[in-house]
């Protein structure tokens, strides 16, 4: 039926949408390709000239892009994990019934975390964390925990960084898996019940199944989000102390923004982007194939 | 025997609940709190719970410092580009829907795809073009840049809308001599503005958000609410009070947005990777 339109008709429904993104996605994108093969300098701009690749193999060579590469890949493995398995946790709960006004509130402010203005997260992350007049320290106070200096600290800031994206992301983790669970049709889900009391193997063999595509939306935006993650550690601490909290983002920031080299910047952010088209592909392939 | 197990379970599952919405508020609590403190009693140590509270914070910011102005800066960004994405998105969205052509995997993926971007990549270019054709610190190369992001969100929520709503009636419609644009426009946007509403809320809530691009973009005139809270750290003097309070301000609109589309917030959110 729909087959029969006009090439005309299409073109004119997706032309300027086609046309926009083009512009302010595609353009900008290849002009950063053309100045990633430049010795490229704000500050030094006569000095301008092409110089091939150059740019990528100082990338791939510089321990700074790896160190950063390998603080987003561990902020990564330690929060995502944890998110997955808090958030698991309070999908199952939201998903049992009962309680139904409680659900609805707590379901409610589950939204607030991830709402927020990623800056702002960066700036409460200062005022909470602080030694002295930090709300945090005071409660670790309370469980006789002395005063820890988050921001002035490498690890510690590093930890600072994972406790508030735990806080601004298992909210997301939870509602995702949580709606992932009510596709799992009720009747299925009752007799599953009747059969056994272990939620464990409800869980596993039941809801997981259904579960699945929910997990790769996670595990893909996450991947994403992670790679570009900015706002945040930038506001908490600039990616200080020294470079403890410098992401990949925040390092491509730095080179272009601060040290004006955009030949550089350039090269570094097409080698992420490389990365995160790379890894959004596979996990679709891997795991599509596993629900199919 | 069975009830009190029951109960027991049941306030067990209370009290967690219970945790979860603290975990989630107690910085929103504390955020608003601190903005009402004076920069002397903020630097109590250790913190105070009990004090009398203030508004001068918000004076002083909305004021003095110009974040009234970043805040007039950032409604007109992001409802400008959300309008943008909406008159552009709608009938791409559609034409996904409902049209058969060569290609479309591969269009809709490169759609989806620029969700994956990130700003870090397309801002220095953009920085440069912008300062050649005169649109750094414009609103204008703002809005334009935030397509990237809230151009995809449209699409990709309007066309699962659009897919859902049923084919029979374009068809009817047809028989009767209906252009397809006419279809568009008359039955199925209408029909799709649960859809058109949600992504307009999303696409506000990111620009809103943004902050790269702006920091970058606009340092001084088209500055936005979020670039404006970050200068305050630059200093060596730490205004708690204030960045609090710029906090609180940039923070609950999104808030408000965020609880009005919550029921949806998550079917937006899970649609465009969840297919």
């Amino acid at each position: 039926m729909t087959a029969h339109v006009r090439r005309k008709t299409i073109l004119a429904f997706l032309g300027p949408a086609v046309a926009a993104l083009v512009l302010v996605g595609i353009a900008p994108l290849l002009y950063a390709v053309w100045k990633s093969l430049h010795n490229f300098n704000l500050t030094k701009q006569a000095q301008t000239k092409f110089v091939g690749l150059e740019n990528y193999a100082a990338v791939l060579t510089d321990p700074v892009f790896w160190q950063a590469m390998g603080r987003t890949a561990t902020l990564f493995f330690i929060s995502v994990p944890i998110q997955i398995a808090l958030g698991l946790l309070i999908a199952i709960v939201l998903h049992r019934p009962g309680l139904t006004v409680f659900k609805t509130l707590t379901r409610l402010s589950l939204v607030l975390p991830m709402a927020t203005t990623y800056a702002v997260v960066g700036l409460l992350a200062q005022v909470m964390l602080n030694q002295k007049y930090g709300v945090i320290n005071q409660m670790l106070g309370w469980v006789g925990i002395d005063p820890v200096n988050f921001i002035g600290d490498p690890t510690n800031a590093f930890i600072g960084v994972i406790i508030w994206d735990i806080w601004q992301w298992t909210p997301f983790v939870a509602l995702v898996l949580l709606a992932g669970l009510s596709t799992v049709p009720p009747e299925i889900e009752e007799a599953a019940q009747l059969e056994t009391k272990s939620q464990w193997l409800v869980l596993r063999y039941v809801q997981l199944p259904f579960l699945i595509p929910s997990l790769v939306a996670v595990l893909i935006l996450r991947t994403a989000d992670t790679l570009k993650l900015f706002d945040m550690p930038f506001t908490m601490t600039r990616g200080g102390p020294g470079s403890a909290t410098e992401f990949i983002a925040v390092l491509i920031e730095r080179v272009g923004n601060r040290q004006f080299d955009i030949g550089m910047a350039s090269a570094q952010a097409i080698i992420m982007l490389a990365l995160t088209i790379f890894l959004a592909r596979l996990y679709i392939r891997f795991f599509y194939r596993e629900v199919n | 025997m069975a009830a009190p197990v029951q109960r027991r379970a049941l306030w067990a599952e209370g009290l967690l609940l219970v945790a979860i919405c603290a975990f989630c508020i107690f910085p929103f609590y504390w955020m608003v709190t601190t903005s009402l403190k004076t920069q002397v009693v903020a630097l109590e140590s250790p913190p105070v719970w009990v004090f009398t509270p203030t508004l001068a914070n918000y004076w002083e910011v909305l004021f003095e410092d110009k974040v009234g102005v970043s805040l007039i800066n950032s409604i007109i960004v992001a409802v400008c580009t959300t309008t943008l994405a909406v008159v552009l998105g709608t009938p791409a969205a559609y034409a996904l829907a409902r049209f058969e052509f060569r290609g479309k995997q591969d269009l809709w993926f490169w759609f989806i795809t620029n969700r994956f971007v990130s700003p870090v990549v397309l801002a220095f270019p953009v920085f440069l073009i912008s300062r050649e054709l005169g649109l750094r610190d414009t609103h204008l190369a703002l809005i334009l840049m935030y397509l990237t992001f809230t151009l995809p969100i449209v699409i990709w929520i309007c066309t699962d809308q659009f897919r859902s709503i049923p084919r029979e009636l374009d068809e009817a419609a047809l028989l009767e001599g209906a252009s397809q644009w006419r279809i568009f426009r008359s039955i199925c946007l209408p029909l799709a503005m649960p859809g058109v509403a949600v992504s307009s809320i999303l696409s506000f809530i990111f620009s809103w958000n943004e902050l790269l691009f702006a920091y970058i973009l606009a340092p001084k005139a088209a500055k936005t609410a979020p670039a404006m809270a970050v200068t305050f750290m630059e200093g060596y003097d730490v205004p708690y009070g204030k960045i609090m309070a710029t906090s609180t301000l940039i923070v609950i609109p999104v808030l408000i947005f965020a609880l009005i589309a919550s029921k949806h917030l998550v079917r937006g959110l899970t649609m465009g990777a969840v297919k």
